[in-house]
């Protein structure tokens, strides 16, 4: 999750250099969803992602330097500069493909779940997506194949923009969807469907470890709303880094973050939660968690120099690949 | 109608239709990643029944699928990336409209985004053209469309021959997305079809008739048009036609396209879909472009005039590209 976070704030300094060419969308806020659903995958299992890729690639283990490489389009980079922020994957990790079209993964990774299926294999497929994407025809049809088709697919639907105090709720709607509660929409196809506070790490991974059991016994598809909240740097066309980068201290007293992400940062940063956690457990004490985020920065730092020093791909990167 | 093929020595007179049918049979029997997303490959054309004792000895390798375009072209993309080749039949081409965006910007797009780490082997088979009484919205011809993506391939057979091994190359060998364009009206042209594992690579075009006063490239059931017409042509003015038949839009052959204007430098390109932007717009540039040197005369297109195509016969006549038109053309060469 840390990882995570410093690798997106190194992203907006690196818009603010020009390294990124165009727009990009950020994950900050929902590192636990990915963190927690991916802790739950086997390595060779399947993901799907979406524009905002970033932390879903870095929590499935994919390699920063690669992932930074990629979103400021170096050869380098995981598809050698040639997809950039919006369609990171590594087919190496089981993220064959990055549609940034909303709704565009969705359909492939029933594809993916359907052969895997077809070949009595157990190997799962997971694929993230946003509350967008339910705006979607594309969704419909393909929830409707999945379950007509019982599908070994688990739909992870990050709904970003719920208030905290309804994030433990029976889920709210948004402002461009008629549905009362998105969970409502794939129960009325018969989609088993579970909802999950997404900045609580361990419960998303307790759900997906549960309902990947049964994926692999055949009982897919699954629906499940992550619900999370809105961090206020991303509320702009550009993401901008309100408050500062993180600090880790604010898990020590999260009143002491700024003005302007103090109140996301006391009940909503998944990251800050889930330290506060293990320091209230004793699972760690202060210098510790002091010395992940040295080593998580020291790391972050290499991984930018990686994918400074990584040379432009040349024009021959485009020949034969028709 | 039938076409004349340069065929090698064994060969059986097959209908199209048939010698589709074969094609997909032997792909589900060489190949066990082969999976069929529907399989009406002959259409409701009066030899669509050519199709059922194939549908039903490999009944366990077809699915079939709700009324999803969208989801099951894009089901097709992620099949095709775990590692099975699945053919999609989508009956009417303009069906596909509804699936773009999963052919045009995944399936076209993974090979190129990836370096070619990642490819998507997945044929997209459709009817297309003018089948009779279709009306505007089932008589489409979108294969400029696929041509002007890059990323895919196109392939458009002319002949029982050529749909085989055609067919048989997409489905068995290709690495890359293709989308496999049959004419509705084709499926009952009869024409030699060599025995054994007939296949085509693509991106060899077909010299259909040789001539030295005027090339025809034709694609697909424009191919018997220009047969007929170079049959006319030959008979009634003396004029000896070529007939060129890409075969594949993407990849194309131009090298066997441009010895054929330099040899006759004079070129009618026709395509049974519209005049603006189409696939003979496309033909004529790249030839104008690469032989303008050679051309003794304007290059000519016969194509869909611009106009959805309606349901009366009488209007419907009016629009098709016909065995009168090419020879019209060739006329106006002169």
């Amino acid at each position: 999750m840390l990882r995570i976070r410093r690798v997106e704030e190194r992203c907006i300094a690196f818009a603010e250099t020009g390294e990124i060419r165009a727009h990009y969308h950020l994950y900050i806020g929902q590192e636990a969803a990915g963190t927690g659903a991916s802790a739950a995958l086997a390595p060779d299992d399947y993901v799907f992602t979406t524009h905002r890729n970033h932390g879903h690639v870095i929590a499935k283990g994919g390699d920063p330097g690669k992932v930074l490489a990629e979103i400021i389009g170096r050869s380098g980079g995981y598809l050698g500069g040639r997809g950039g922020t919006f369609h990171v994957a590594a087919p190496e990790l089981g993220i064959p493909h990055t549609s940034a079209i909303v709704g565009g993964s969705l359909p492939i990774a029933a594809g993916v779940a359907f052969a895997v299926r077809r070949r009595k294999g157990q190997r799962a497929t997971l694929a993230f997506f946003g509350d967008g994407t339910m705006e979607e025809g594309v969704f419909y049809e393909t929830l409707n194949l999945a379950q007509l088709w019982r599908l070994p697919l688990v739909f992870f639907m990050e709904n970003n923009s719920v208030s905290a105090a309804e994030r433990a709720g029976r889920g709210s709607p948004t402002s461009e969807h008629a549905a009362k509660a998105l969970s409502d929409v794939p129960r009325a196809f018969g989609v088993e469907t579970a909802t999950v506070d997404g900045t609580d790490v361990e419960a998303v991974f307790a759900l997906v470890r549960r309902l990947l059991e049964r994926v692999r016994i055949g009982e897919g598809p699954f629906f499940i709303e992550s619900r999370t909240t809105r961090w206020p740097g991303n509320y702009g066309a550009f993401p901008k880094l309100v408050g500062g980068t993180t600090d880790i201290a604010w898990a020590l007293d999260a009143a002491s973050a700024p003005d302007g992400v103090r109140a996301w940062t006391m009940e909503s940063d998944p990251v800050i939660a889930y330290a506060a956690k293990l320091l209230w457990h004793g699972a760690i004490d202060a210098a510790a968690l002091r010395a992940i985020d040295a080593e998580v920065r020291g790391e972050v730092d290499r991984a930018a120099r990686f994918a400074l020093e990584s040379p432009l791909p040349q024009a021959e990167a485009l020949a034969g690949v028709g | 109608m039938s076409v004349e093929v340069r065929a090698p020595a064994a060969t059986r007179t097959l209908k199209f239709a048939e010698a589709l049918a074969e094609a997909v049979d032997e792909i589900c029997a060489e190949d066990p990643r082969v999976v069929l997303i529907g399989a009406r490959f002959t259409g409701h054309t009066p030899s669509a029944h050519v199709m059922e004792p194939v549908t039903r000895k490999h009944a366990s390798r077809i699915v079939w699928p709700p009324i999803s375009e969208l989801a099951y072209c894009g089901v097709a993309v992620g099949a095709a990336l775990a590692g099975l080749r699945p053919i999609v039949e989508m009956s009417t081409a303009t069906f596909s409209y509804e699936a773009v965006p999963q052919i045009v910007n995944e399936a076209a797009v993974i090979a190129a985004m990836s370096g070619g780490r990642v490819r998507a082997p997945v044929v997209f088979h459709m009817l297309y053209g003018i089948r009779g009484g279709g009306g505007p919205q089932h008589s489409g011809s979108p294969q400029a469309w696929w041509w002007n993506s890059p990323g895919l391939q196109v392939a458009m057979p002319s002949s029982p021959a050529d749909v085989k091994g055609l067919l048989r190359w997409a489905a068995l060998r290709s690495e890359g997305p293709t989308v496999f364009m049959d004419h509705q009206r084709l499926m009952e042209l009869e024409g030699p079809v060599p025995t054994g594992r007939h296949e085509i690579p693509f991106g060899q075009a077909d010299v259909k008739r040789s001539g030295g006063d005027v090339t025809i490239v034709a694609t697909s059931i424009q191919v018997s048009r220009a047969l007929e017409a170079a049959n006319r042509l030959a008979r009634e003015d003396g004029i000896e036609v070529e007939v060129v038949d890409p075969r594949t839009l993407e990849p194309l052959d131009r090298a066997t396209i441009f010895a054929s204007v330099r040899k006759t430098g004079r070129v009618v390109v026709t395509d049974e879909s519209h005049e603006n932007a189409g696939v003979a717009s496309g033909l004529a540039a790249i030839i104008a472009e690469e032989c303008f040197d050679a051309l003794r005369a304007p290059i000519r297109r016969v194509a869909i005039p611009p106009t959805p195509v309606p349901y009366a016969e009488s209007l419907e006549r009016a629009l098709i590209p016909d065995t009168e038109r090419l020879v019209a053309a060739v006329r106006a060469l002169r």
